[in-house]
């Protein structure tokens, strides 16, 4: 007798994950965005080896060298030498280091108690979920970065207090969109059944109903990426993020501006590097939507 | 509709009442003790120090003197600048006409050019001409301005010399100050136009283009991405294709049916969006000094101007608050399928 092929939960993760994938590799955007993100990620976790000088090592004879392949570069600097001679190639691989770790700090914050606090407001309801989204209301009520430099002005500068506050800038995003998923599962049947069961609330949010949440949570952290590293680099661009000789690509953008006329190279990498960086989040973001997404499935 | 929007109303209070909270608390955290800091060197005798903490009504308790905060803020009075000893409010409002008219032009700019270009796209959609676009917003979206405005700056003012580099005028004209608008002052002054022709306006112009595009190209982005996803939205309703039933031209399909229902989303987008033209004015302000409320709080966060920031921080988050619930009010009444949420 033939029995119907039962899938097991590891084929069927399998099979899923196929299927996100088949997803995945046709929108070329997010590709892209995998491949730059992948890139930045190999140069922070290899910059010791890779960057050719150390960053904070001063080279007096060679102050404000242009790029190698323009007129007046030295090939020993690849991407020119800052003002005070510096190896800008160096400092840039070092500022991937600080970028990721600054997005991959933001982003385990600002979902951990976002996810909590969007977990609680939507199983609960009622009087949580009132105060909870006040508290949402009131942060947004904050434009992102006058919060954010607030509360550094509070902590006092520097690159931990600067995370912090693009962490908490973030929150009431991951807030909203995991209360959202939240409030459409808790009338679901396997829910009912585990109440029934007589299942502790906390496993039920935190077993039963997050996984099912994981869609949305997944493309919010992608987005939290982007605005982390973006924030953080403006705070640090106003002198309220990373402290100089940090290179950090906000900070290196301010140190800069005084050569804008002079040494313009100074000013275009950094800046370029947060770019590139941001807009690969972006797009990553984008296609695990789409990918993630049923109802946007063709 | 009533119920609605008294229900608006009353979440309101809470919020309201966190953020004074929030804005009261913050600055009462910071280290250091704001009497020494208001008094420097004076300080230093207790006779004088005790007076001044009377005065700042330091000496009474933590919940007197937050009552008195609020009670002081609802008749308009935030305290005094440490820096300039001027009213905040009156700072306040000294510097938000720069900021405006850096945010209006800046939003103005974002609509001209970023409605055509999602309308463009809907209409190529899946095509190459769609993907380039589409992919520039997303770049325009993901651009540190404070980066985009420095590389403006190289372009335009230090390479081609076309554009000054900071400031809001050139400091050699008066204007008088009617609205508070360069742009309008400039060409309503009759007593400057006769002495100096539109050469004010001229140098009020060209020092507006370059912050106004940095602070726009991400409000610029949005819109375009906005537009498209509307318009493709409304492109595929009955009455679209009815209308093409019926012959009529196809520029005005899209123009007049199509157009006019796709905004209706945008304009709210829009109405939502002073949180981050505010955002924008912090970082374009800084990068061309132009003299608006965001350089000012940046100014007065470095020079820990306190009663400034705390003022400055209540002032433009209650104004969010009240225009984010008539953004509401009027999708309400514009919509009425809003009105049970």
């Amino acid at each position: 007798m033939n029995l119907p092929k039962v899938e097991t939960s590891n084929e069927f993760f399998e099979s899923a994950l196929r299927e996100f994938w088949d997803a995945f590799k046709s929108n070329r955007g997010a590709l892209f965005g995998l491949i730059f993100i992948c890139f930045f990620i190999f140069l922070a976790l290899f910059g010791p080896f890779l960057s050719p000088h150390d960053p904070s090592q001063l080279f007096d004879n060679a102050l404000r060298l242009p790029p190698s392949f323009l007129e007046g570069g030295n090939s020993n600097f690849l991407l020119g030498t800052d003002d005070v001679g510096r190896d800008i190639l160096s400092r840039l691989i070092y500022g991937a280091r600080i970028s990721m770790a600054v997005g991959f700090s933001v982003v385990f914050l600002s979902a951990t108690v976002g996810t909590v606090l969007g977990l609680f407001a939507g199983y609960f309801g009622n009087k949580v979920d009132y105060w909870i989204m006040r508290l949402v209301d009131i942060l947004m009520a904050f434009p992102s970065i006058l919060l954010a430099i607030v509360v550094v002005s509070v902590m006092g500068p520097g690159l931990s207090n600067a995370v912090i506050a693009v962490a908490i800038v973030a929150c009431p995003g991951f807030i909203r969109i995991v209360r959202a998923s939240v409030m459409a599962e808790r009338k679901k049947q396997y829910i009912m059944a585990s109440q029934t069961f007589g299942a502790h609330p906390l496993r039920i949010m935190f077993l039963e109903v997050l996984p099912n949440c994981m869609a949305p949570l997944i493309v919010q952290i992608s987005l939290g990426f982007s605005d982390g590293i973006l924030n953080a680099a403006a705070l640090g661009f106003l002198g309220l993020g990373a402290q100089p000789p940090t290179p950090e690509w906000g900070t290196m953008l301010a140190d800069s501006r005084a050569f804008i006329t002079t040494s313009p190279w100074m000013v275009t990498l950094p800046g370029l590097c947060i770019l590139i960086v941001v807009l690969g989040f972006n797009l990553l973001g984008d296609g695990l939507r789409d990918a993630l997404d049923p109802r946007l499935k063709k | 509709m009533l119920k609605f929007l008294l229900n608006r109303l009353k979440d309101l209070i809470p919020t309201l009442v966190g953020v004074s909270l929030l804005s009261f608390f913050l600055v009462r955290m910071v280290p250091g003790d704001p009497v020494m800091l208001l008094l420097g060197e004076r300080g230093a005798d207790p006779v004088v120090y005790q007076e001044m903490k009377e005065n700042l009504g330091l000496n009474k308790p933590i919940l007197m003197q937050y009552g008195s905060f609020v009670g002081n803020a609802l008749q308009g009075d935030l305290g005094k600048s440490i820096i300039s000893k001027r009213p905040v409010i009156e700072e306040f409002f000294g510097r938000f006409p720069a900021t405006l008219e850096l945010g209006i032009s800046a939003l103005l700019f974002a609509m001209i050019i970023g409605i055509p270009l999602g309308i463009i796209a809907a209409l190529y959609r899946g095509r190459f001409f769609d993907y380039f676009l589409m992919g520039g917003s997303l770049i325009g979206y993901s651009m540190p301005i404070f980066w985009w405005g420095l590389i403006l700056i190289i372009v335009f003012s230090v390479t081609l010399g076309l554009t000054p580099v900071s400031g809001r005028i050139n400091v050699i004209f008066e204007v008088q100050n009617f609205t508070g608008f360069y742009l309008i002052d400039t060409l309503f002054d009759q007593e400057l136009i006769e002495f100096e022709g539109y050469a004010p306006f001229r140098s009020a112009l060209s020092h507006l283009i370059l912050p106004a595009v940095a602070m726009g190209t991400i409000p610029l982005a949005v819109i375009a991405r906005m537009t498209r996803s509307s318009m493709l939205e409304v492109l595929s309703e009955d009455y679209i294709r009815t209308a093409r039933a019926k012959g009529l031209p196809y520029k005005r399909i899209i123009l007049i049916h199509a157009l006019r229902n796709a905004l209706i989303p945008i304009i709210t987008v829009m109405g939502l969006m002073f949180g981050s033209i505010i955002t924008g004015a912090i970082l374009t302000e800084t990068i061309f000094s132009w003299p608006g409320i965001g350089k000012w709080l940046v100014a007065s966060i470095n020079a820990r101007d306190y009663p400034v920031i705390q003022g400055g921080v209540l002032f433009i988050a209650t104004m969010i608050v009240l225009i984010n619930i008539s953004v509401d009010f009027l999708y309400a009444i514009v919509n009425p399928k809003m009105r049970k949420a």
